[in-house]
């Protein structure tokens, strides 16, 4: 519990690394001590990034130095870090899918003798790690790619300490996890520092530095504006001053009261899709907004994409507007008026090369165009009209999606919809990747958008934005709705004790 | 002062994935921040472009050196451009493919087969008896057929594009050998031949046919919402599902495109060699793929150029062309193209790297 005292394991003083055209740090100072778990927190462009790849030897600083136990070193290369004992866990993780686990782990330094590989001690060996991480029942010889996203991330946790590791950084280790599975990660963290390594963790979850952290340091535009905080007991407030140099007291915005006499716009009966999801049924009218909460594997984005056609329901009917769509037809369901923000935004949502104008007007380039031919103007013209209103920055239509960040890329997403006039959209994990000052902004476009009167579903893992963005909440457990209600009436405990249920044992 | 922050956070991506090493190059401005005068004229298309152009005067250059007038005729001139229309043509429908995320391995067997069937004794009484553009028509509609097979065993059929297009090379090619009995067939339809000898201010009608190809291309693959979509399908398909694009439907169609000239290329084949015969068209697919290639367009999918496409063409047919001068083997020819491929592309993965992140 208490703060590892002596001798830091990490001195990182004055790193300033400068990209043409940009200062990405400016003056970061970062000490970890040996079996602690340091928080970074920062904003998107705050420097997070950029410093673990200062620490990983993928960038070399231009100015500032680095001690390692003591002694000053340079991270020129991978290797020097990799030799020194620091272990990077990227956010999205670098497994090959085809190799089996004990492959995946000694990925790059294979036992071996003589060129081949020695099976049965790289088996053993994995095995062995697999078990320090208290994860026996992941088997070696599984394909990587058949294991669900949290045993990824034992998997690469395990190959960072098949290295003879001492500090581990993890980037947005809980990102692709749901709480249960969050929990096992932090058990396993814990372990690792009572162990004696140290660990950098990055996180926009306020929650979860409290609970596995001790020490943060904040990072703001290239520099480190506070270090040395408690992790337990800094407040809220305080930390967000610091990340955001403003207060943000209010992040939901008002809920628009509900207007009884709004025409029901999305109705679902008694949907389901094979051994996924079954009878699910609900409806959305104009201007409503329905969260659906739920576990990662519950159902609830299987649920949304049924609905927009994106997979075949095996039974069940989506009506809009009173009419039945076509089962399993994205061209259907688009042309019925509902659009579908996705939850890999980046695999599933965006033509990452090709300028915002292009990927606001994908979806309704008919109107631009007369005999196929488009219109690139007036293209032009509409598209920057939405990425004006929902605020995309940096202003200007041409830049690749790519340049973006997290917040201004879903952003455009909406406006693609807007563009279409939409009357359904569906919004699966809308702030994943975005950080708390962008968040808010999200809100409020969506909570504007339900204003206009559209019909709006939102699937989130984190139960408090389902709640504080919601009117009505759905809560899904096994494929199966087990709750719904006003958003106003049910509180965060209430909703894990639904998701949750029978699924402790 | 804000956008000058917003602009830097995009030089830290919050999901940056492993594999990319290095950082984004932060614009400050849409995109113009690399207007230093090299950075402009190597990353933008039109600087690459000018780069295959400078490429290809110097070639001119080294033909003008070394075969002096024969080289450098009105004559020759024109040679150039006539053996580069038919693969031109193949070229610009393999760019369509290319840029929208697939490969056609089968366009040389298409071509044999097109060529052919066109010159089939039947064919060519029907069209004595009705019309020679009868001809014309049965090349274009089994180039688009065959495309149309390429496209749904794909779209539909989930096989994978390398695989597909290689069964159609080996089964056009045969069946153009059967249909041919592995004889050359000469086409005795005045009407065709007659029309082909025609040319336009003194450009043969083969340019001419290449060039109109080329234009529609253009206009169809930056102007047009199908030029979009396909972009959009080669860069990420599921994004482009999912945006509401007839991903399957729009594949079938860039296959039945590449089809389609395929066709065009048999006519034009058989016009200038009066001939259908199941070899003609060999070695097409590497043709055409390298000249794509070295033009600029990504192999993956999600970028292509037209102009690219046809500047690589005329660049490989140039050198061709200087080695023939020069009574060089066709061995040596080869050998310096997979030269030019390598290096082509070895120098545009430096320049996309550049573009893309700067900091290299």
């Amino acid at each position: 519990m208490s703060v590892p005292e002596g001798a830091p394991l990490l001195e990182m003083s004055g790193i300033v690394k400068t990209f043409p055209g940009v200062r990405a740090l400016d003056g970061v100072d970062l000490v970890v001590r040996p079996g602690e778990v340091h928080c970074l927190l920062g904003q998107n462009g705050a420097g997070k990034s950029t410093l673990i790849k200062v620490l990983a030897g993928a960038h070399r600083p231009d100015e500032g130095s680095i001690r390692w136990a003591g002694d000053p070193v340079s991270l020129s290369t991978p290797d020097t870090s990799i030799a020194l004992g620091i272990s990077t866990i990227y956010q999205e993780l670098d497994l090959v899918a085809g190799l089996t686990v004990a492959e995946n782990i000694f990925l790059g330094h294979e036992m071996s003798r003589g060129g081949l590989v020695r099976r049965g001690e790289t088996r053993r060996k994995a095995t062995a790690l697999l078990a320090r991480l208290g994860h026996q029942e992941i088997r070696v010889d599984r394909e990587v790619g058949t294991l669900p996203a949290s045993g990824q991330q034992i998997v690469s946790m395990a190959r960072a300490l098949s290295h003879d590791t001492r500090l581990i950084v993890m980037d947005e280790p809980s990102a692709a996890l749901d709480q249960q599975e969050v929990q096992t990660l932090f058990r396993v963290i814990r372990d690792l520092t009572t162990q004696g390594v140290a660990v950098v963790y990055i996180s926009h979850r306020l929650e979860e530095i409290r609970q596995v952290g001790d020490r943060v340091t904040v990072l703001k535009d290239g520099r480190t504006v506070a270090t040395d905080l408690a992790a337990k007991d800094t407040p809220t407030a305080e930390l967000i001053r610091l990340m955001t140099g403003r207060d943000i007291e209010y992040v939901f915005p008002q809920r628009t009261p509900p207007d009884s006499s709004a025409a029901t716009l999305l109705e679902v009966e008694n949907l389901s899709l094979n051994k996924v999801f079954a009878d699910v049924s609900f409806t959305v009218a104009a201007g409503e907004i329905v969260g659906l909460a739920g576990l990662v594997g519950s159902g609830r984005s299987e649920i949304l994409e049924s609905v927009y056609g994106a997979r075949r329901p095996n039974g069940g009917t989506v009506r809009v507007d009173g009419n039945r769509l076509r089962a399993g037809s994205v061209g259907a369901a688009v042309k019925a008026g509902i659009g579908l923000a996705p939850e890999e935004r980046k695999s599933q949502g965006l033509l990452l090369d090709q300028p915002i104008y292009q990927n606001i007007t994908v979806s309704s380039m008919g109107r631009f165009a007369r005999a196929g031919f488009l219109k690139g103007s007036s293209e032009r013209a509409s598209a920057t009209e939405w990425a004006k209103a929902l605020d995309v920055r940096p202003a200007g239509v041409e830049r690749p999606v790519r340049t973006l960040s997290g917040g201004n890329q879903q952003k455009v997403v909406l406006a693609r919809w807007l563009l279409r006039d939409c009357r359904v959209l569906l919004l699966d994990e809308p702030t994943r990747g975005v950080d708390v000052g962008a968040r808010s902004e999200i809100y409020a476009a969506i909570r504007s958008l339900a204003d206009r009167g559209m019909a709006v579903v939102v699937v989130s893992s984190e139960v408090e934005e389902v709640l504080g963005l919601a009117d009505r909440v759905l809560v899904v457990r096994e494929g199966r709705i087990v709750h719904s209600g006003p958003a106003t009436e049910i509180d965060e405990h209430r909703v894990l004790d639904l998701v949750m249920e029978g699924s402790a044992a | 002062m804000t956008h000058q922050r917003e602009a830097v956070t995009d030089g830290e991506k919050p999901d940056a994935g492993p594999d990319s090493g290095v950082v984004q190059v932060p614009l400050s401005g849409s995109g113009k921040a690399r207007t230093g005068a090299a950075g402009f004229l190597l990353g933008s298309s039109v600087g690459r472009n000018l780069g295959l152009v400078v490429a290809l005067f110097v070639l001119c250059l080294v033909g003008v050196a070394t075969a002096g007038q024969q080289f450098a005729s009105v004559d020759n001139g024109l040679t150039i451009l006539r053996l580069a229309s038919v693969i031109g043509v193949v070229s610009v429908g393999m760019t369509f493919v290319i840029t929208g995320g697939g490969i056609d391995l089968s366009v040389g067997a298409i071509v044999a087969l097109a060529s052919v069937w066109s010159t089939t004794l039947a064919t060519q009484s029907l069209a004595r008896g009705n019309h020679w553009t009868l001809i014309i028509l049965v090349a274009l509609i089994v180039g688009m057929g065959c495309g149309l097979v390429n496209g749904l065993l794909i779209a539909y059929g989930r096989v994978v594009p390398f695989i597909a297009t290689l069964a159609m090379l080996a089964a056009a090619r045969g069946l153009a050998e059967i249909i041919a009995q592995r004889r050359t067939q000469i086409v005795s339809v005045p009407g065709f031949t007659d029309f082909f000898r025609h040319d336009v201010l003194g450009i043969p009608l083969l340019v001419i046919i290449f060039a109109v190809v080329a234009a529609i291309g253009w206009l169809v693959l930056n102007r047009t919402t199908f030029g979009r979509r396909t972009f959009a399908v080669g860069g990420n398909p599921e994004a482009a599902r999912l945006a509401g694009i007839n991903v399957q439907r729009h594949t079938v169609a860039l296959y039945v495109i590449v089809g389609l000239c395929c066709g065009i290329a048999a006519v034009m084949i058989v016009a200038r060699t009066t001939t259908g015969s199941s070899t003609h068209g060999t070695l097409y697919e590497l043709d055409a793929i390298a000249a794509v290639v070295i033009g600029g367009t990504l192999l993956s999918g999600g970028r292509g150029t037209i102009v690219g496409t046809v500047l690589g063409v005329l660049i490989f047919t140039t050198l061709s062309n200087v080695f023939t001068q020069n009574n060089l083997s066709s061995s040596a020819q080869s050998v310096a193209k997979g030269l030019i491929i390598v290096v082509a592309v070895l120098l545009q993965q430096r320049l996309a790297a550049r573009s893309n992140n700067g900091s290299t």
